[in-house]
């Protein structure tokens, strides 16, 4: 099952690395990532993506975290109310035969657009994880040269 | 900064350490942490010095209000330090350079992490401008410890060092103990600052609990009373937080018996008539029938760890649990807790003495027990071979169990565990969670400095004494008498015996040839004893404890000679080979 942990940490060099390490240690994948400052600047917040392959050792990560000095307080969303946001851009190519397609799902989708050239589309979209999927589901015949996603970040409601 | 003032070292040190003077001192980062040594009442440092850390050495070289003990190897410098907080409660310092010198130093912080020992280790490091450029002795050593230390810092403006020495020792010694690295590099040693000493510390993201929920402890309570078949499961929690007093109270009040842990040997008096000794792979066949009978488990400064449960599933059956702990992360990791309780266990203990209204009835838990006590008692073969056991028996009656005992790791260990009564907490020096060989003669050293007047053996291994022999010199040039007991069998016993009992006695490169350990002590200036019949162990060890030296005594033993009792690994606690066929 899917965990979305939210960690609030002192805002210094090495904290990272010794979080991830809880997760590495074990073999256990960090599906994403999100870092930054929070209104104290001295605080930081991660918010992590994780696949609990076994629900007693992710809470013994979860334990383990709240252990590390440098950490203030882990949440994990999991059965809480929270709303959560992924930021993807694309790079879409089109020709004058799908142009007017992709223009529909762009609007049906609220999709930005940051960049139009004579090719492509550079978009941004800003979702929940299962829109963007259904986004990306519906563009995938589209030609997509690249695409940037950041990690998740949430906030409890 | 209007002033500036340039001290020789001694003025510098009167003028520090009269803190209602407001003078600054402007001292550099190497001098400041010496400084701050002195105010957290550091008595000894064990250390090598090395290129990135001289400046430490030379503000050390005036020093009077500390020793600084120079071993032989890094490893002998953690080790010694670890044995010195093991032996007094205090937090054990230890300082080396950059590169090799730090990761030598590696072992004996995951050692000190895994047993919870208060530890800070200072490592040089290249200058601030090299670090990550592959400098020479260069090593990311906050990277590699990160692992095995309970915190570490990378010091990168001496303006923070005093808050970091602090902190430093807040956290290796508060909470759940833990070892805690200082990386120093060269060019911060000599960066010139006000010194100011921070009068307190205070951690918002690191605030161990110390009091226990009350309500939870009345619970703990209510089924104490209630109890049948009760039992007290002790670790090293106890004796950190000194909770033994406690602890005796508790039992005695109750009639509760007691097994202890590895690392719990020494909270309770071995000799005590409710004492089990300790339970486990290697523990006493009573002890782990009561646990496995038990309808009531108070683990108290205990983990569960699987050299003490056997097959995790089938531990205890019978029995409520309720865990005392002040780690979280320990409570629960390895089995279901009814009740748990994070706090400080003297605290908590405490607490519960009086919550306790009416002792429950033990009468016939005990009777059983003591059944089990006469059926399957502690035993070796007696007859005129000279046997391990004899020998720590020995050294038990002609210390009058008074001694430190300081192990290696391996049969010596196990023997030193089952045959030696450990009635006094932080006289039991043992390499417990990682099992270290190599531990026992630096931790001994470390122990004799904190305690000048005991006597500090170390039960060795003919193995395992060799992977710090090197020691000997430092205990010997810094007149430290530590006595050596080796129990020499020419094997690497404790892997041999599991050759012999689960891979069809395939010794394979467990037999050793070793050198002659009596010339190895006189080497070193010490004096070596060779012991080969069961009459002479008495009067060796009367030598060598009327010997104001260093005494190496090589007892050289029944080669094949087995630990037993023992639960093989993954199997149930109550499946006990006892190797009385």
């Amino acid at each position: 099952m899917k965990h979305t942990i939210s960690i609030l940490v002192e805002n210094r060099f090495g904290v990272l690395a010794r979080v991830a390490g809880l997760f590495s240690a074990r073999g256990y994948n960090i599906d994403s990532l999100a870092v930054s400052e929070t209104q104290d600047p001295e605080v930081s917040r991660m918010t992590i993506v994780v696949n609990a392959e076994d629900e007693r050792i992710l809470e013994q990560i979860k334990k383990q975290l709240n252990k590390l000095i440098d950490v203030i307080t882990v949440t994990d969303f999991t059965k809480k109310e929270y709303i959560e946001r992924e930021l993807v851009f694309l790079k879409i190519g089109f020709d004058k035969k799908n142009l007017l397609k992709l223009k529909k799902l762009i609007v049906k989708r609220k999709v930005q657009v940051l960049e139009k050239k004579i090719d492509y589309l550079i978009v941004e979209l800003v979702d929940d994880q299962k829109k963007i999927q259904d986004f990306l589901a519906e563009i995938k015949d589209f030609k997509i040269s690249e695409l940037v996603r950041t990690g998740r970040i949430a906030i409890a409601k | 900064m209007d002033e500036f003032f340039v001290f020789n070292s001694v003025l510098l040190a009167k003028l520090v350490t009269r803190q209602t003077d407001k003078i600054m001192a402007i001292l550099n980062g190497a001098q400041i942490l010496v400084e701050c040594f002195k105010r957290e009442g550091v008595d000894v440092v064990f250390g090598y010095p090395g290129g990135q850390i001289l400046a430490t050495f030379d503000a050390l070289y005036d020093v009077k209000d500390f020793k600084f003990i120079l071993t032989r190897h890094e490893q002998g410098a953690a080790h010694a330090a670890d044995g010195y907080a093991r032996a007094t409660g205090k937090v054990g310092v230890c300082i080396s350079t950059s590169g090799p010198g730090a990761t030598n130093l590696v072992t004996g912080l995951a050692n000190a992490y895994m047993d919870s020992i208060p530890m800070v280790a200072i490592t040089g490091q290249v200058r601030t401008t090299l670090i990550g450029n592959d400098a020479f002795q260069e090593s990311d050593i906050t990277g590699i410890t990160r692992p095995v230390t309970k915190h570490n810092f990378l010091v990168k403006d001496v303006k923070e060092l005093a808050r970091i020495v602090r902190e430093a020792f807040y956290i290796a010694s508060s909470g759940r103990p833990g070892p805690v690295v200082i990386d120093f590099p060269s060019d911060v040693q000599n960066a010139k600052t006000e010194f100011i000493w921070p009068e307190s510390v205070s951690i918002r993201s690191y605030q161990p609990r110390f009091e226990g929920h009350p309500g939870q402890i009345k619970k703990a309570a209510r089924m104490i009373e209630k109890a049948l078949k009760p039992i007290l499961y002790v670790g090293g929690g106890v004796i950190t937080s000194e909770a033994s007093e406690d602890l005796k109270n508790l039992a005695e009040k109750n009639q509760i018996p007691v097994t202890t842990t590895f690392m719990g040997l020494g909270a309770f008096p071995g000799q005590h008539p409710l004492s089990l000794g300790m339970l486990g792979m290697h523990g006493t066949a009573y002890a782990n029938h009561a646990t496995m009978e038990s309808d009531l488990i108070i683990a108290v400064g205990a983990r569960f760890d699987d050299r003490v449960t056997g097959r995790i599933d089938a531990f205890a059956p019978h029995a409520k649990i309720i865990h005392i702990d002040i780690d979280p992360t320990s409570i629960a990791k390895n089995i279901r807790v009814d009740v748990p309780i994070v706090g400080d266990a003297k605290n908590i203990l405490h607490e519960m003495i009086s919550y306790v209204r009416r002792a429950p009835d033990t009468k016939a838990w005990l009777a059983q027990i003591k059944k089990w006590r006469e059926q399957y008692p502690l035993f070796y073969k007696q007859d005129d071979k000279l046997r391990p056991q004899y020998v720590i028996e020995k050294i038990q009656e002609l210390t009058k169990g008074d001694a430190i005992i300081a192990t290696e790791v391996g049969q010596n260990q196990m023997w030193s565990c089952l045959f030696y009564q450990h009635n006094q907490p932080r006289t039991w020096i043992s390499s417990g969670g990682l099992g270290t060989m190599g531990f026992g003669l630096p931790a001994a050293i470390g122990a004799q400095l904190g305690r000048p007047e005991k006597v500090v053996f170390d039960i060795a291994g003919d193995g395992s004494i060799q992977m710090n022999i090197q020691e000997l010199a430092t205990a010997v040039f810094n007149k430290l008498p530590v006595k050596i007991a080796i129990l020499n069998n020419g094997y690497l016993g404790m892997v041999r015996q599991w050759q012999e009992l689960f891979y069809k006695r395939r010794y394979s490169h467990t037999t050793l040839q070793n050198p002659d350990f009596v010339k190895i002590a006189e080497a070193y200036g010490a004096k070596g004893i060779r012991v080969t019949r069961k009459d002479e162990v008495v009067p060796a060890i009367k030598e060598a404890l009327a010997t104001d030296n260093v005494v190496m005594i090589d007892f050289v033993i029944e080669p094949e000679e087995n630990v037993f009792p023992m639960v093989p690994a993954g199997e149930a606690l109550n499946r006990i080979i006892n190797g009385m066929a």
